[in-house]
């Protein structure tokens, strides 16, 4: 099978995930692939993990942590998941919070791990920008801001953005892993820099706001027929709430529009690396499609990417499928389910790597890393590293 | 049907419309993100994609504001409405949802509904609408949908997962949430993609490539026998499992099997 990039499958797992016998295809000892997803994180300061839900994506950042921080670098990794599952992979039984906390690990380098609150983020942008304290007060009491400040559609994806600027300046960590958010828009924020702050850019914002020599000014509702509609609709008590909060809001949108051009730059620089994951089903490889366009739309490279939950490729037996498999004979039946079992799980394989066949060819040069199955769940740091020994191979002693 | 990501929901979904249908029910299949899966899945069944969007139109024109409706759709207005009094986008898809299952047409309208932790504020979207909208149409439809949901008798949620140990702790996590924030009644639990048979005996001598393929298995199973015996110790709900199916891809012929071997 020809295929764009180099292939790694790691080495099977089985039972303790400890075997390394020579049982499995040989590319599974790639050291090409290896070093391709080396490569693809080398003096990387922030990294973007894409893909949809229930691919191991929250996972696979831990893992990508674990690697930095034990090449020596001080590595925060930002969830979203609200299932806490990054606090789950890493053994923390308390959960994660918006303030990072340190894992205790055998490294040179730090891993830290923290969780978005979309709200207490955006309540911090608002404080940061408003002139006044009493004028932050009146905004975070409105019950539309409350509303909006964790539910307005794209505000998670924003204050995801939001939350990896600021960590990125934080001089705690080198670099800034970050889980998005299983949706569609994840990568909204690539869009050109006015969408960045795309509160700002909201047609409720701008229904309501009339620029004016000055400034913004708020409109008269009742010479509205939409709004007088939707007032209609959902209770006048509601839209002015609405407008209560866009007054508060006045004078602050050059502030907003600063941060979001800046968070933007980063995003589209050098330093910041796509990895995409996906898991050999077909929505999820057409999610992951649609990523990879997306970024290429926005002249964005993907860095790598990663294929969780594959089925390991067996290696061939040496030995002949016995005729006499039709026998009776209990040992010829236990071999005839042996070898259906290997056929089984290689037709798989080799339907799965079909599969992926568009996704891989799409991301060329990217390398692509293959994660088999694994027998079980990983949940705690044990389980990372074994995975990151897949990916990268035996841990490398730096001190 | 509700689930996280990646267990196979709308799978699940087809499966038992599929099943309900050959049991003699009027089914009719419903999805809710626009996306041609489901309607694929499951054949020649009734089936009705039905989105926000389309919904808030539908309710607008129902309610005498047909050409405001025009109007909004047309700007993109539609997501002002929903941002000026969120869950309202939600409320409009399970006013439509009652809706369906007022009409009479159906025995049993199936939908294939949010992710896991969406599904929680999806179905909450009627008692949050009750604190912020005080009056007028849509209050009246999120008192009806409630009346909906607390009824056993007309309403369930079949939460979906696979034998694993992260879906399955998130699958307990929101069966009990729905019973205590929701109030709704929790239906069968779907076990996906469960991969039983007997161990696979290795006797020695056996070629290293087929002991590890068998071993590689056995672990599997062994795996997925330990998850289902842990979400029976955590809830004591009836449990409907599917098989696993070697393929990555399935088709609304094995939707069939699939329904046929629940019989």
């Amino acid at each position: 099978m020809t295929v764009a990039g180099d292939l790694v499958t790691g080495d099977l797992v089985t039972g303790d995930l400890a075997t390394n016998d020579r049982v499995t295809d040989d590319r599974a000892t790639d050291d090409r692939a290896t070093d391709g997803l080396a490569a693809a994180l080398d003096r990387a300061a922030v990294v973007v993990c894409c893909g949809s839900g229930g691919v191991g994506k929250t996972t696979t950042a831990a893992v990508l942590g674990l690697q930095l921080a034990e090449q020596g670098r001080r590595v925060v990794v930002v969830t979203i998941d609200p299932a806490k599952r990054l606090a789950d992979a890493l053994g923390l039984a308390g959960g994660l919070t918006n303030d990072p906390t340190q894992l205790e690990i055998d490294a040179t380098g730090e891993l830290w791990a923290t969780m978005l609150d979309t709200a207490a983020t955006f309540d911090g942008l608002v404080r940061t920008n408003a002139p006044s304290e009493e004028q932050a007060e009146r905004i975070l009491s409105n019950r539309f801001y409350r509303n909006i400040a964790g539910a307005l559609s794209g505000t998670q994806e924003y204050m995801a953005a939001e939350r990896l600027y600021a960590l990125h300046g934080d001089p705690r960590f080198d670099v800034v892993i970050v889980d998005t958010p299983p949706s569609r828009h994840a990568l909204d924020f690539l869009e050109a820099p006015g969408t960045l702050a795309r509160f700002l850019d909201h047609p409720l914002f701008k229904l309501l706001m009339m620029p004016t020599r000055r400034g913004l000014k708020v409109l008269n509702v009742a010479a509205q027929p939409v709004l007088r509609t939707i007032g209609k609709v959902v209770g006048g008590d509601v839209l002015a709430d609405a407008i209560a909060f866009f007054q508060a809001f006045d004078g602050m949108e050059t502030g907003f529009r600063d941060r979001a051009d800046a968070v933007m730059t980063l995003l589209r620089s050098d330093a910041t690396r796509y990895v995409l994951v996906a898991a050999p089903k077909r929505d999820t490889i057409d999610e992951a499609r649609y990523f990879a366009a997306r970024l290429a739309e926005s002249s964005l490279a993907v860095s790598a990417l990663i294929v969780n939950r594959s089925t390991p490729q067996f290696a061939t037996p040496t030995t002949q499928r016995s005729t006499t498999q039709r026998s009776t004979a209990k040992r010829d039946r236990a071999t005839a389910s042996l070898w259906d079992n290997h056929d089984e799980l290689a037709a798989t394989a080799v339907a799965e790597r079909a599969q992926l066949g568009d996704l891989v060819t799409d991301v060329a040069p990217a390398p692509v890393a293959w994660v088999p199955m694994l027998s079980s769940d990983v949940h705690d740091l044990t389980g990372l590293r074994q995975i990151r020994e897949l990916l990268f191979g035996p841990a490398t002693t730096t001190g | 049907m509700a689930g996280k990501g990646g267990v196979g929901k709308t799978t699940v979904t087809a499966v038992l419309a599929r099943a309900a249908a050959d049991s003699g029910l009027r089914v009719l299949a419903v999805d809710l993100d626009g996306k041609p899966t489901l309607g694929d899945l499951v054949g020649e069944l009734p089936h009705l994609s039905l989105t926000a969007p389309d919904a808030l139109a539908e309710y607008l024109e129902d309610h005498g504001l047909k050409r405001v409706a025009k109007r909004l759709a047309a700007s993109g207005i539609i997501d002002v409405v929903s941002t000026a009094a969120p869950g309202i986008d939600d409320i409009v898809v399970l006013g439509k949802l009652k809706q369906l299952e007022r009409s009479g047409d159906h025995d049993l309208v199936i939908v294939d509904g949010p992710a896991a932790g969406h599904a929680i504020t999806f179905l909450l979207s009627a008692r949050g609408l009750l604190d912020t909208v005080r009056g007028g149409p849509i209050r009246t439809q999120a008192l009806d949908v409630l009346e909906m949901l607390a009824d056993p008798a007309r309403c369930q949620v079949v939460l979906v997962t696979v034998p694993e140990t992260t879906p399955v702790n998130e699958l307990v996590e929101t069966a009990y949430a729905l019973e205590e924030r929701v109030g709704v009644q929790l239906g069968p639990v779907v076990v996906n993609g469960v991969d039983d048979g007997d161990d696979l005996e290795v006797a020695p001598g056996t070629d290293p490539a087929l002991a590890a393929a068998a071993e590689f298995r056995n672990t599997r199973r062994a795996l997925h026998r330990r998850e289902i015996a842990r979400l029976t110790d955590a809830l004591a709900i009836e449990q409907i499992r599917l098989p696993h199916v070697v393929s990555s891809g399935l088709t609304a012929d094995d939707v069939c099997i699939l329904a046929a071997g629940l019989r």
